[in-house]
This record gives structure tokens, sequence and C-alpha cells, in this order.
């Protein structure tokens, strides 16, 4: 398997502005402390940890919504790591992003036509009406909806229209930030299975973000444990489940209450 | 989702249309004023001074509204004041709202170095007293219409900036934004595709009420002479001169004042109603 | 006679549709209650009609809320509020918003004992100290000076717990406490909520949609969907064996690291349109 990404030593800091004085430049939060991996095409990454872990801000890194202060993220072989906006829009419908919120992550002025529309007519692609169906038809939405607006979803279909409108573009590889956190469980079983079944027919690579091992072992081929901006564990799945080596993933899945009153847990 | 919202697009649609018919019917007066007002509005009589409205003893029945000191008729002062009144509205407000909405938009979506120069030019615009500042531009300009516009956009620009800054900013926070970025959109495409539409109720808000105060300051100006040719009947004029007479003449005072309050309230409900009626989110 | 009692609780929204469809249930002293359903399943409602914190848009059309022996709904508002006051608290999910900002978190504990309760200063004080420190703060002090964003998350929610248990109550309404903390400070929270309830007996009342904590925390649960009790059993019961087919739906669309290849199956079609059936003619005997 040829690697899609290859980060190395990945430094990203933000300015803190809680901490801003009044005068001069608000002081850098490290948030990313030199995280090196890779990504092989085809694979569907995990990546867990808790709140501040860093796990968000690497996503966004990876899909260039946040530029790293060092380090180098290269995709399919090209170093994307300082590419200027106007370099990477041509590159945009190769990696793609779904994310956590789906009421915030559509705009509540348009249509899901419209929406699902706009990133292909961005990138000049197809945005025929027969095009929206398709996408609908994908993620198993009624074509009817294309008239909809976002307010008028439920949370689970509201996903799906972010998934959709992620996918619509054929990319390589889609960031999926905290997806199913808001949903119901029967939604979230409803979601995970569609991006499974996608991500397997349309030979995607996938990065999966997410606090809920459960759900990771699910759907990850390999997992990426993340604390406090550095990467205490990366190992296969079955790896990290069965033979966690780090004290933080051992913490971690202690911490899980399994649906069952008869593991010893609090 | 059931009833309530069914009673809040209802109490809505009231406002909306006793507001928009209010300002239909004015627009309409003003347009038509030559053949809508009943007497030459400059045409003094000072044989017929002080007659009072039509229902009160001694009223002469031609005279509606009764006439003022110099016997003209208040009616149809008011009536072509409406003109000066509608255009000052329209065009101060569309004007101010154009320039404060783009530099506001472009402010707080961009952020950086747009946003740094922008923010502290409001902050000193708005360190200057309006009025003074008003009173000295007209003093420079000169009085008349063109100068009332000028002064009113002059000042007014930084209430419809310093709102829809405060505005983007907050839109631009959302993840559409970022979802757009992902999908490639340039930096003014998703300003004007993804923001302007989710800021538009804003904007229609804050021009209506705009245009509210743009008819007021015109008044105001007109009250203290620094508007048109005191000859030229404006609400503000006419007010200035009953205040005189009040104790004689009640109604010189009242209509115009009635009239500048219903047509000042009439555009605060229409932006509130528009906005409630054409918001998706709340539909 | 339980110490709390929910007979045919009916709420709705103003004039429109109906969140809670004749809900009964029952708590008795020091028991742990789950509340369990997806959202829109009126958890959280029935917890707020308790407290008598409805949102302006809904109201209590019919039933009773039986609290140590007092219908609250039969009682003027005034008194409601003081014996709601005295014999219940709430503890809320979202640790932020639940503090004021702008004030220290000290006097946000004290104030309730101080105003509501009409405890004196220093009584409501000490009070505060020895409840900081009965949840785990080591420097109590300095947190009770401290305003809200100063602190973690978790810290936050354990000023709130600190809070709910200041006045003695009764009867403890959890409202989803974790949902907006990691796992790990989850199950720390979860710890001492569950040790706090042991210790004063209270009962509680644990909204939540996530099965696994209700596994861990609570003695029985009732499940609901579309504002209609779905399933009343003890937790080992419920857990062990299921009576209502939506109940083991929602067993089996809740993923579980232990069980990696166990197919996730979403609640199917014929059981919710089973439920909906089940809303659709609860309506109609109302209406009807």
């Amino acid at each position: 398997m040829a690697e899609l990404y290859t980060v190395s030593d990945l430094h990203l800091s933000l300015p803190d502005m809680t901490r801003k004085p009044l005068l001069g430049a608000a002081p850098r939060l490290e948030i990313l402390k030199g995280l090196s991996f890779t990504i092989p095409s085809g694979e569907i990454l995990g990546i867990v940890g808790g709140s501040g872990s860093g796990k968000s801000t690497l996503g966004r890194a990876l899909i260039r919504l946040l530029e790293p202060t060092a380090g180098s993220i290269s995709f399919a072989g090209l170093d994307i790591t300082h590419l200027p906006e106007s370099r990477l829009r041509p590159l945009r419908c190769r990696f793609q992003m779904i994310f956590q919120d789906p009421m915030s992550s559509l705009n509540p002025r348009q249509q899901v036509a419209q929406i699902i529309a706009g990133p292909l007519g961005v990138q000049g692609l197809d945005h025929s009406p027969a095009r929206i169906a398709d996408a609908l038809d994908q993620v198993g939405l009624p074509r009817s909806f294309a008239q909809r607006y976002p307010h008028e979803l439920s949370g689970g279909q509201r996903q799906r229209i972010g998934i959709a409108r992620a996918i619509a573009l054929k990319p390589e590889f889609i960031l999926a930030d905290e997806i199913v956190s808001g949903l119901d469980v029967s939604s979230q079983a409803q979601i995970l299975n569609l991006l499974a079944g996608l991500v397997k027919d349309l030979g995607m690579t996938l990065a999966f973000i997410s606090h809920d091992l459960s759900v990771i072992r699910r759907l990850c081929t390999r997992v990426l444990v993340l604390q406090h901006g550095r990467i205490v564990e990366n190992a296969a799945t079955e790896q990290v489940f069965n033979y966690p080596q780090a004290e933080y993933t051992r913490e971690l899945l202690g911490s899980i209450p399994l649906p069952d009153p008869d593991q010893a847990w609090l | 989702m059931g009833d309530g919202r069914i009673q809040v697009r209802r109490s809505a649609g009231a406002r909306l249309w006793l507001s928009a018919g209010w300002l239909l019917f004015v627009t309409l007066i003003a347009i038509f004023a030559p053949w809508a007002a009943p007497k030459d509005p400059l045409a003094q009589d000072l044989f017929s001074g002080r007659l009072p409205p039509f229902w009160v003893q001694g009223a002469d029945k031609t005279f509606i509204l009764g006439t003022d000191s110099l016997g003209r008729d208040v009616l149809s002062r008011i009536i072509f004041g409406a003109r000066i009144a509608l255009a000052v509205a329209l065009i101060a407000g569309t004007l101010t709202c154009l320039i404060g909405a783009t530099l506001g938009l472009l402010a707080g979506f961009l952020r950086g170095w747009v946003d740094v120069v922008i923010s502290r030019l409001i902050d000193i615009w708005m360190a200057f007293p309006p009025v003074l500042f008003s009173v000295l531009l007209i003093a420079v300009l000169g009085p008349g219409l063109f100068s009332i516009i000028l002064a009113i956009v002059v000042i007014d620009w930084t209430r419809f900036a310093r709102v829809i800054r405060a505005e983007a900013m907050g839109q631009g926070a959302m993840d559409y934004v970022a979802a757009a970025q992902v999908a490639g959109r340039s930096r003014l495409g998703t300003m004007l595709v993804e923001i302007l539409p989710n800021v538009l109720p804003t904007i229609v808000v804050l021009l209506t009420l705009e245009m509210g105060i743009a008819v007021i300051v015109e008044a105001i100006l007109s009250f203290v002479n620094l508007s048109i040719s005191t000859d030229d009947p404006t609400w503000g004029g006419m007010i200035a001169e009953g205040r005189t007479s009040v104790h004689q003449a009640w109604w010189v005072l009242v209509f115009p004042l009635v009239t500048l309050f219903l047509t000042v309230l009439a555009f605060s409900q229409l932006g509130e109603g528009l906005k409630d009626r054409f918001d998706p989110v709340l539909r | 006679m339980s110490f709390l009692s929910i007979r045919n609780l009916s709420v709705q929204l103003k004039g429109g549709q109906r969140l809670l469809r004749s809900v009964s249930l029952d708590v008795q002293p020091g028991e742990v209650r789950g509340l369990v359903g997806e959202s829109g399943a009126g958890k959280s409602m029935i917890g707020k009609a308790i407290l008598g914190t409805l949102p302006q848009a809904v109201e209590v059309v019919s039933g009773e809320i039986w609290l140590d022996g007092v219908d609250l709904l039969t009682l003027p508002p005034r008194p409601r509020r003081r014996r709601i006051g005295a014999l219940a608290a709430l503890i809320p999910q979202d640790p932020l918003t639940a503090l004021n900002p702008s004030r220290r978190v000290g006097p946000q504990i004290t104030g309730r004992l101080i105003d509501i309760l009409g405890w004196k200063r220093p009584e409501a004080e000490a009070r505060a100290r020895e409840l900081l420190a009965e949840v785990q703060i080591d420097v109590v002090e300095r947190v009770l000076r401290c305003y809200p964003h100063e602190l973690s998350g978790g810290m936050r929610q354990r000023i709130l717990i600190a809070s709910a248990f200041a006045a003695e109550p009764k009867l403890i309404i959890a409202d989803e406490p974790t949902t907006a903390l990691d796992v790990t400070v989850q199950k720390q929270i979860l710890r001492l909520i569950a040790g706090m309830q042991a210790h004063h007996n209270t009962a509680l009342l644990f909204v939540t949609h996530d099965l696994g904590v209700v596994s861990k925390v609570c003695q029985t649960l009732t499940v609901l969907y579309g504002g209609l009790v779905v399933e009343e059993a003890t937790v080992r019961g419920f857990f062990n064996a299921p009576q209502h087919a939506y109940s083991r739906a929602l067993l089996a669309a809740t993923p579980k690291y232990t069980d990696p290849d166990a197919s996730l199956l979403p609640v199917p079609d014929a059981v919710v349109q089973a439920l909906e059936a089940q809303v659709a003619a609860a309506d109609r005997a109302w209406h009807g």
C-alpha cells in the first residue's frame, strides 16, 4: 500500500486569545507537539483522545484548514505543508471533510440541492439536478429532500447531507470529525454503517476522529491515540484494544462504561 | 410543530401589513402630492390664519386639518413634507446601508489588517459628537437636501458597520464557512454566497430602522432650521413652527408630529416584520 | 407511598403537540432510576416538569406529581417553588452555562442556601467548604474564589454536584450530567455522584441517552419513546432480558468495543412504526 499521507514532526501552535495582552501579539499555545505518522491509502485511521488532545487540530491540519508551524505534511507525494490557499484550491476536491455539528456546517439559508451542488460547481464538476439526485441516493435519502432546508431535517439526515456533500467530489481522502457524537444510537448506527459501506465501495481513505473507543473499534483498521498534542500510541486496532501499550490508552479503555451491569467499573 | 409558531407568524403578519400599508399610503401621497393636496402648501392667507381642524367650532371646512399662523393649509404641508421625508429616508438609508454594511462585512469576514483598519476608523468616527458633526457639516456645505443626506450617511454608516461586522464574525466562525473553504470556494465567493444571505435579515432590519432615523434626523435639522429653505414644507419645520403657537393652535404641532411618529414606527415595524417573514429558519 | 410519584403526566407545547403522553413513574427514597430514550423521547421534560422549570412554550395539561406526599401541581406557585427548593435539586448537563460567569464560585454555592433556605452566611460558607472537600476538591479556598472560566469542565461539574447536595435534598435530578465531559472525567464524576448518592441516601433520577452509564449507576430504569413509557425494569433485568422490542433494538444499536464484530443494527423500521402507532393511539385516546 502506498502512503497517502506522510506526516513528519508536525508542530502547530495557535495564538491564545484568552491571554492576549492589551498591546502586542497574543502568546502562542502549542497544540501539536511533533507528530509523525503515515496514512496508507485505503486505511481507516481512528484518531482518539480527550478534549485538548489536539485531535481536531490535527484533522484540520491534514486538510489544511490550519497551517502547521513546523514539520511537514505530504499528500499523495505533494508537500502541502505551506501551500497557499490559491494553490490548495485545485487540490481541495481530493481531500474532504465531514463536520461534527451538521447544523452549523450546513448553511441554514441554502436548500439541500445548493449545499451539495456548491462544492461541485466551485470545482467545475457536474452539478446538475441528476448528479444531486445521485448523491442523495448514495446516502439513502429520498430525492425530494433536494428542496428542503437543513432545519427541516433530523440530526441523522443532516449528517447524511454532510456525507453526500463530501463524497460527491469523489475525494481520495475524507476526514470525519466526531460525526456521530451528537446523534442518537440508532442514527449513529445508520451513519456508521453508511460510512463504512461508502468507504469500501468508493475505495476512499478515511481519518475518523472520535472520543468513543467503541465506535473506533467498530470502524477503524488502525488507531492513533493522542494526549496533550503527542502521539502516545499508534497501532493496528486489534493491537490497541487487546494489548494497549500506553498508560493513557489503558485509562481510556477503562473509562468506557459498557452496557453490561456485570462489568466491575465504578 | 404546532400552533405556537403559527401564532407568532400571525401577529408578525399583522405588524408587517399595517406598517407596509401606512408606508405605501404615505409614499403614494408623496408621489401624487400635487393632486392629493387640497391646497397650495405655500399659499399664505393672513386672514384665515390659525383656523382649527374641521370638526372644531369656527373651522373653515376646506382646511381639513386647519391652518398655521400664516394661513397655510396644514394637511397640504404635511403631504408635501412627506416628499422630503421619504426622499431623505430612501436615499440616505440606502447609501448608509451600502457603505456601512460593505465595510462591516469585509471587516468581520476577512479579519486581519482589513478589520484593524476598519475598526479603528469606526472607533475614531464614533468619538465625534454626532449632532455637532452634522451641524458643522451643514454649516460648511450650506443647507439643502443634499447636505442632509450626506450628513446622515457620514454619521450613521458606523451603526451598520459595527453590527454587520459582529454578525459576519459570528457567521464566519460557523462550520459551513469552513466547509466552503474545504470545497475550494474563494474568500470573496464565500463572503457573497455563504455569509451575505445569512446577514441579510439583519441588514434589512437595520436598513428600515435607518430609514426611520433618517426621517427623524431630517426633522431635527429642519427643527433647528438647518434643513432646506424655510418656505418648503418639512415635518420638522412645521413642528418647530407649531411649537411657538401650541397654546393658540395645537393642530399645527400635533398633526405633523403624529405623522412623523407613525412613519418612524412603521419603518421599524416593517423591518421586524420582514425579518420574521423571510427568514427560512424561523419559517 | 413512593417518595416521588408521577401519575399520568401529560405535557404539551402550548396549544400544540404533546411531549409527554400520560407518563407514570415512581422513585423510592434512595433509589437511582435511569430515564433513557433518544432525543425527543421527553426524558428531560420529566425532570423539568418536576422542578417546575418547563420552557415558556410548554405547559402541563394533566396529571399529578406527588413529591413526599404532596401533589406539586395543586400548590400555588410560591409554596410550590419553596417545596421543590427544599426537597429537590438539579445537576445540569452543561457545567459552563449553569454557573454565572461573572460571579465567583463560592457565593454561587452559598447563595442558594442563604437566599432560598434562609441560612446564616458563616453557616453556609462552612457547608460549602465541607461539600467541596466531599467532591474531592483539594484546594477548597482557592476554588471558592475562582470564577467559573478559570476551572476545567470536570471541576465545574464537581462544583455543581456539591451545590446540588448542599441543602441535603431528598431527590436529585441529574440531566445528562456527563455528556459534555471526556470519558476519563466522566468516570470520575459518575463515581462521585454514585458515592454521594449512597452516602446521603438521596433518590436520584438520572436522565441519559447512554445505556453504558445507566448500567453502571442506576438500579432501575424507565425507557421512553415519543413521550410514552416503553419499558420499566430493574437494570439487571433490563440488560439480561429486555422485554420490549424497542429496548432490544436500542441495545443492538449501541457499539461495544469488546464485541467489534457484532454488526450495529439501527432500530428496525417495524419497531419504529409500531411505536409511532402507539403514540398516535395515545393521542387519539386523548383527543377522543
